[in-house]
């Protein structure tokens, strides 16, 4: 099982002292997303007992948190997420197409990763950019005024950086 | 140009950083509060503003901080609330990401005021690259001696925590927050006890808004009789409004409450008009929990005057004529848009939004979703659309919290405005799966274009 190396566990004491004494469960939503992006992009069964274990909390108490909340990864991702808004305002911009074409181009549907583990599409709801529709995130950024041709860019860009990282 | 009290200075270059901020005059409000005033003058102050709350409600923050318990001994809380996921509601992050000292600087006056040595900022978990911008701007502040031990030499200890949420639309409401930021699901609490009495870790805690907070600095720099003579009745200071939908200048803008909906929509100061000269068909002016209103009821109230963009006159006519400001997301609907397909995306949210906690909600937006999903898709019937509005009115009232409520009302103000064009989808299941569905006798006959 993985666990967390030391600059880590030095985030994840920084976190915890955040709250008062007897308090530290307070901080097992920003641990999780540490263990997210620390373990591959998702959690595991064993990711979570390792995160109760740290906070001195029961197993229960982080899958119930775990599963509540629509960031967090149960099943591994592709290298990839492009998590692509579908609510009213992007509607009317015409995020239906950008999904379809995203779909199409990659060869998946909504919830699905390629099969090289590159890639997975997922629909999500207002990410508070409604101004800059049609949009979606990636990673820690957001992908705005989204157009075919930015998309077949960005799928681009994440290929070649896959090439040179090999 | 409209009076502009919180981004007057959001296009000045390196505005993020400590030194340009202060440079232009940042962080005096701090010092005036800090150093002139008290707790009890500065919550004088801002109940004199009479500043409601930005975060959708519009309850005055001034007497909201007048309610927060003080026992003996025991910590209190204030927590910025910078969840921000109410659909066509994206100023709170303009704020936070080009002006992240006056948040500050709002937190560390409000904090003074209310006795909050520990203060959290909770902000929605996609906004990641925020929390940076905040977190650099938290360590500037304490690198400057305005946060940390004996701000100023006052002996006030302040500081300022962000915590990121995970993806829920709930934790916006304010005791789910407190929850969340316990480090448990987001399910709202059963009120009362409200925070102001036992909040964050039964702790007396104020919840407000990242714009309500931010106005705290123009409100003390300024004095709180100043700021109510902007705007108009009860609408005092100014509004931020985030503007999206089909019209030409998508954006965040800054309004004293005086000016029409009409200027709003149509000058190039704002919203610059409706896209690819398109008529006007539908608007949520305030996020999309408040009602939908067509063109007509959009820039008229029932009675024929002018509506403006205000607490009180967005809400003229209750929910038979009228709508709400609500937390500002305004989105506009051009003539080719589909109100029930609009209306169903909605309802998706809503559905995927409930916390599941209350029987109505949970299985009220659920059914919701499905009959609306069942109309957009030609496969609806008549009585589908009494059955939808005997769901929406059954939610309404009915739940621990207002997302229940929230979940109901565009689905009843479509219904109410725009009947007919549900009729026309049951009626012509083939011709509504077309892209341009919209009935367009509903478009606004004052804005041809030429
Ligand atoms: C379902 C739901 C979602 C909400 N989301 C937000 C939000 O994202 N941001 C916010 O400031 N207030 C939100 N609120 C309102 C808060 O409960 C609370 O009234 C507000 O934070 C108080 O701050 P204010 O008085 O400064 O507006 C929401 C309320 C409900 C019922
Ligand atoms: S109204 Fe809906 S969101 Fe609110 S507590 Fe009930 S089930 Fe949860
Ligand atoms: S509707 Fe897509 S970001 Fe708001």
């Amino acid at each position: 099982m993985s666990k967390f190396n030391d600059e880590q566990l030095k985030e994840f004491s920084r976190l915890v002292a955040r709250y008062p004494e007897g308090k530290q469960k307070s901080a097992l939503l920003p641990v999780l997303h540490l263990a997210q992006d620390s373990f591959g992009g998702w959690l595991s069964a064993d990711t979570m007992d390792y995160v109760a274990e740290l906070l001195q909390i029961n197993p229960i108490e982080v899958y119930e948190v775990a599963t509540f909340y629509s960031m967090y990864n149960l099943k591994p991702i592709g290298k990839h997420l492009f998590e692509v808004c579908q609510t009213g305002p992007c509607m009317i911009n015409g995020s239906d197409d950008i999904i379809e074409y995203i779909g199409t181009t990659l060869g998946i549907k909504p919830g699905e990763t390629t099969a090289d583990g590159m890639f997975t599409l997922k629909t999500v709801e207002c990410l508070g950019a409604c101004g800059y529709a049609p949009m979606m995130q990636m990673g820690k950024h957001y992908r705005e005024h989204l157009t075919k041709e930015k998309i077949d860019a960005i799928i681009e860009e994440c290929r070649k950086n896959a090439a040179a990282n090999n | 140009m409209g009076v502009k009290l919180l981004l007057d200075k959001a296009h000045v270059p390196g505005i993020r950083f400590f030194e340009t901020y202060r440079k232009e005059g940042g962080y005096k409000a701090v010092e005036k509060a800090l150093k002139q005033m008290n707790p009890a003058s500065i919550v004088e102050e801002v109940k004199k503003s009479g500043v409601r709350g930005r975060g959708g409600a519009g309850f005055p923050a001034g007497m909201k901080w007048s309610f927060i318990a003080k026992p003996e001994g025991v910590p209190r809380h204030l927590v910025c609330n910078a969840d921000e996921s109410e659909p066509g509601t994206f100023k709170d992050r303009y704020l936070m990401e080009f002006l992240p000292h006056l948040l500050i600087e709002g937190l560390i006056i409000s904090s003074f005021a209310l006795g909050s040595n520990d203060t959290y900022i909770y902000i929605r978990g996609e906004y990641a690259w925020i929390v940076d911008i905040l977190e650099q701007a938290i360590d500037e502040a304490h690198a400057n001696g305005f946060l940390g031990k004996n701000i100023l030499g006052t002996g006030f200890d302040c500081n300022i925590y962000v915590q990121r949420g995970a993806g829920a639309y709930i934790c916006g409401e304010e005791t789910a927050l407190i929850e969340s930021l316990e480090g448990k699901r987001g399910n709202p609490r059963i009120k009362p006890p409200f925070p102001a009495i036992e909040g964050l870790w039964k702790r007396p805690t104020v919840v407000n808004n990242v714009e309500t907070l931010a106005a705290v600095v123009p409100i003390i720099n300024m004095g709180g009789d100043e700021y109510a003579k902007i705007g108009v009745g009860r609408s005092t200071g100014t509004k931020l409004i985030s503007a999206c939908g089909n019209i030409n200048k998508p954006g965040v803008y800054e309004i004293d409450m005086t000016i029409s909906v009409e200027e709003f929509l149509y000058s190039d100061e704002y919203c610059g008009g409706i896209a690819n000269g398109k008529r006007l068909k539908a608007c949520i002016p305030g996020g999309s929990s408040v009602p939908i209103l067509p063109a007509n009821l959009l820039l008229k109230t029932a009675k024929g005057e002018t509506r403006l963009m205000n607490y009180e006159s967005l809400s003229d006519g209750g929910f038979a004529s009228g709508s709400m400001m609500g937390s500002g997301g305004f989105i506009v609907l051009d003539e080719d848009q589909c109100i029930v397909k609009n209306t169903y995306t909605l309802a998706r949210f809503y559905r995927h939004e409930s916390c599941g906690q209350c029987s109505p909600c949970r299985e009220g937006t659920g059914w919701m979703e499905k009959i609306l999903k069942n109309i957009d898709t030609g496969k609806g019937k008549m009585s589908d659309i009494d059955l939808l509005w005997d769901i929406q009115r059954k939610i309404e009232g009915n739940t621990i919290c207002p997302l229940g409520d929230a979940a109901a009302w565009p689905v009843a103000a479509a219904i109410r405005h725009f009947r007919d064009e549900f009729e026309w989808h049951v009626n012509h299941p083939e011709e509504a799966q077309k892209r341009n569905y919209g009935l367009a006798h509903y478009a606004d006959p004052i804005h041809v274009p030429a």
